[in-house]
C-alpha cells in the first residue's frame, strides 16, 4: 500500500518535526550532541540533503556535483556580508538566487544525458567550479586563503543605519542577534523547517507526482504528454537552491568561504546523507545528514584515553586489545564505522534508515510475518537507481 | 471525414524496407485495424504516428497537421494516445496516481509547475480518474502499487491512462497479446463499450476473432505495403490476403 496524503497529515508531520528540531538542545544532551556547533550542522546538512533528495529522491536523478552549490552559496553569502553589511537575511536570500542561476545553467547541459552520464556531467561541472575557484577566479573567490569579511569592506546598508559592530570579529546578525551560538542554531533551525514544509509541499502536489513519474518511467511520461525535461530541470535548480541555502547558512554562522567546500568529497556525502536516511522519504534525509555529522564529530573525537575508560571494566591485557580494535574505529578512523555502517545499510536495508523504520513498525502493527509481503511491495521505492534513458 | 492520412510513407532500416509507399486513411469515429504476418511492418507504421520514428520520405497527417518532426508530447497533446505491447505503466505508483498524471497532463499541458497544490485537493482530476478506473472494474485496487497488478490488469490500466485524456485517436498495439480467452473478450466489450465515446481507433492485432469483433474497416500490410483494405467481409474472402498472411490456409 502507498502513503496516503492529506492535509491533516502534513501539519501534524511538520508540527512533529518543528518540535523535534527546537528542543534538539534538551535531547540530544544525553548523547553529547547538544553543543550549537554541531547541532547548526545537522541543520545546515539536513538542509542541504532534503533539497538533494528532491531531485534524487523524486527524480532519480543522481547528481554527483552538488558540493559546487554549497560553495556558490557560501560565496555569495559571504560577498553579500562584504557588500551590503553583515545582516543575515539578504545574504541568504542572495545565496539562494545565485546557486538557482547556478543550477539553471548547469542543470540545463547535464539533463542532456541520464543515468551515469548525467551523475559524471555535474561531477566535471563541480570539479571545474573547485579548481576555478583555486586558480583564476581567486579575485573573488581569494584562493587558498578562502573569502573573509574585513573591516574596509563597504557593507553599505551596515554603515547607511550606523550599526556598530564593536571591535571583535565581525559576526552575522538577524534582528539585532549576534548569529553565533543558540542564536546561530536557532536560526538554522527555523530555516531547517521551512525548508522542510517546503518539501512536504512539493512532494505531496501535483509537480512532485510528475518528478516521481520521471523516476518510474520516462517513456510513457513522454506519450502521455509530458515533457520530463523541463520537470527535471525545475528539479534540479530547486535542489540547487536548497544547497545555496545551506552553504549561506554555513556562511552565516562563520563568515568564512573556503574552495574544499566545493571539492568531490562534499559531493559525495550528500548521496551518503540521502541514502543512508533513506532517498524519497521526507525524513531519512534529515536523519542521514545527523548521523553523518555526529559520526564526523563524535567518533571523530574519541581518542586512547576514552577508549581505555570504556573499556576499564576488562582485565588489563583485554583491555588494551579491545582498545586498539576499536581505536581502528574511531579518532582518524571515524570514516571506517561510517563505511561500515553504510554498506550495512546499502546491503541489509537499501530504502535507508526509514525503511528500518518502517520494518519495525510494521512488526509491531500486524505481528511477525508480514514483513515479507511488505518488503516486495515497496521493492521500487529502493530507488539507488537513477530513470532509464530511452 | 478522415482523421488520419498517411501518404506514400517510406522507412528503411539499412538494407530492410520496412514500409513500402503505405497509404492509409483513417475515417473519424471509426475502428481501424491493421492486421499482417509478422514483420509486416505494423508497429513500424504505428511509431510513425506517435514521432517514436520519422519516415524517410511521405507525410503522416493528423486532423490537417502535418506529425512528422513533432515530439512524442506534443503529438499527445494533440490528441493521440498509445496503448504500447508491453505495458507502459508507471510501475513505482499507485493505480489513481497513474491515471491522475495523464489527467493532468490532459488539463495542464506539457509541464506546469504546481508545486504548492496537494494533489488530494485536486478534486475534480481525482474524481474523474475514479471514475474511469470503474469503467476499467480497477476501482477496488486503485490505492495498489500499479506494478503488482497482472498482465492483464496492468493492459486495462494502460488503457485507462489513455482514457482520462479523452483522445481524438486511440492507437492499440496488440491489446490482447498474452491474455486468456476470458480476459481477451472482456477487453473487446471494454473497447465496444468505449466506442460509445467516438474515439477513433487504430488496433494491430493478430487475433482474428478480436479484428472482427470490433474493426469497422481492415488494412492488410504484408513486406511494408498495403496489399488490401476492406470491409471485415470482403477482407476474409480475399485470396492474397490469405496467401500473404496465413499462407493459403482459409480462415
Amino acid at each position: 500500500m502507498i502513503e496516503r496524503i492529506s492535509p491533516g497529515r502534513d501539519y501534524a508531520l511538520i508540527a512533529v518535526f518543528s518540535a523535534a528540531v527546537l528542543t534538539m538542545p534538551v535531547w540530544l544532551a544525553p548523547i553529547g550532541a547538544a553543543y550549537p556547533d554541531l547541532m547548526q550542522k545537522f541543520a545546515i546538512f539536513g538542509i542541504f540533503a532534503v533539497g538533494f533528495n528532491i531531485l534524487f529522491g523524486l527524480t532519480g536523478y543522481l547528481s554527483f556535483g552538488h558540493a559546487a552549490f554549497l560553495g556558490v552559496g557560501s560565496y555569495t553569502a559571504v560577498w553579500t556580508f562584504k557588500l551590503l553589511g553583515m545582516n543575515a537575511i539578504p545574504a541568504i536570500l542572495m545565496s539562494i538566487v545565485f546557486s538557482g542561476v547556478f543550477a539553471l545553467a548547469i542543470g540545463y547541459i547535464s539533463l542532456r544525458r541520464t543515468g551515469i552520464y548525467f551523475s559524471i556531467l555535474t561531477l566535471a561541472f563541480a570539479q571545474m567550479a573547485y579548481n576555478l575557484a583555486y586558480s583564476v577566479l581567486t579575485p573573488i573567490t581569494n584562493g587558498e586563503t578562502g573569502l573573509r569579511v574585513l573591516r574596509s569592506d563597504p557593507r553599505l546598508l551596515d554603515h547607511l543605519f550606523g550599526v556598530n559592530q564593536g571591535d571583535g570579529v565581525l559576526l552575522a546578525r538577524v534582528f539585532g542577534f549576534e548569529l553565533h551560538g543558540y542564536a546561530g542554531f536557532y536560526f538554522c533551525a527555523v530555516m531547517l523547517i521551512i525548508a522542510f514544509y517546503v518539501a512536504i509541499r512539493i512532494t505531496h502536489s501535483p509537480f512532485g507526482m510528475m518528478l516521481k513519474a520521471v523516476k518510474s518511467n520516462q517513456n510513457r511520461m513522454n506519450y502521455t504528454g509530458l515533457s520530463s525535461r523541463p520537470y527535471t530541470l525545475a528539479a534540479f535548480i530547486i535542489s540547487g537552491m536548497y544547497a545555496g541555502l545551506a552553504g549561506g547558512l554555513l556562511a552565516v554562522t562563520d563568515p568564512l568561504a573556503g574552495a574544499e567546500r566545493m571539492q568531490w568529497t562534499a559531493s559525495g556525502e550528500v548521496v551518503l546523507m540521502t541514502i543512508l536516511g533513506g532517498a524519497g522519504t521526507l525524513i531519512g534525509p534529515v536523519l542521514g545528514a545527523a548521523i553523518i555529522k555526529y559520526f564526523e564529530n563524535i567518533f571523530s573525537a574519541f581518542n586512547d584515553a576514552t577508549l581505555h575508560n570504556f573499556f576499564s571494566f576488562l582485565p588489563e591485557g583485554l583491555q588494551d586489545v579491545a582498545a586498539s580494535i576499536s581505536g581502528l574505529f574511531v579518532g582518524e578512523g571515524w570514516q571506517l564505522t561510517l563505511g561500515v555502517l553504510f554498506m550495512l545499510i546499502v546491503i541489509f536495508l537499501p530504502g535507508g534508515i526509514m525503511e528500518g523504520i518502517r520494518r519495525i513498525g510494521t512488526l509491531f502493527r500486524r505481528g511477525p510475518g508480514s514483513g515479507a509481503e511488505q518488503r516486495g511491495a515497496r521493492k521500487g521505492d529502493a530507488g539507488a537507481v537513477p530513470a532509464p534513458a530511452e | 471525414m478522415s482523421i488520419l492520412q498517411v501518404t506514400d510513407v517510406n522507412k528503411r532500416f539499412g538494407g530492410l524496407q520496412a514500409l513500402d509507399n503505405v497509404n492509409l486513411e483513417v475515417e473519424e469515429g471509426a475502428v481501424h485495424a491493421i492486421i499482417g504476418p509478422n514483420g509486416a511492418g505494423k508497429s513500424t507504421l504505428l511509431n510513425c504516428f506517435v514521432g517514436r520514428l520519422v519516415p524517410d520520405t511521405g507525410a503522416v497527417t493528423f486532423n490537417g497537421r502535418s506529425l512528422l518532426g513533432i515530439k512524442p508530447h506534443e503529438i499527445n497533446q494533440a490528441g493521440v494516445s498509445r496503448v504500447f505491447q508491453t505495458p507502459e505503466i508507471f510501475e513505482e505508483l499507485s493505480l489513481i496516481e497513474n491515471i491522475m498524471i495523464p489527467a493532468f497532463a490532459h488539463r495542464d499541458g506539457a509541464f506546469r509547475l504546481n508545486a504548492w497544490n496537494i494533489v488530494t485537493g485536486e478534486k475534480e482530476i481525482r474524481e474523474k480518474s475514479e471514475h474511469i478506473l470503474e469503467d476499467v472494474d480497477l476501482i477496488e485496487k486503485k490505492d495498489m502499487l500499479a506494478g503488482s497488478l497482472s498482465r492483464g490488469d496492468k493492459r486495462r490500466l494502460e488503457l485507462a491512462m489513455c482514457l482520462v485524456q479523452d483522445p481524438k485517436l486511440l492507437l492499440l498495439d496488440e491489446p490482447t497479446a498474452g491474455m486468456s480467452r476470458a480476459d481477451t473478450n472482456n477487453t473487446i466489450d471494454l473497447l465496444k463499450r468505449i466506442g460509445e465515446r467516438k474515439i477513433t481507433k487504430i488496433v494491430i492485432e493478430h487475433d482474428m476473432h478480436v479484428v472482427f469483433s470490433l474493426a469497422h474497416k481492415i488494412s492488410v500490410l504484408a513486406q511494408g505495403t498495403v496489399i488490401a483494405e476492406g470491409l471485415p467481409a470482403e477482407i476474409k474472402g480475399n485470396p492474397k490476403v490469405q496467401e500473404a498472411y496465413l499462407g493459403g490456409a482459409h480462415l
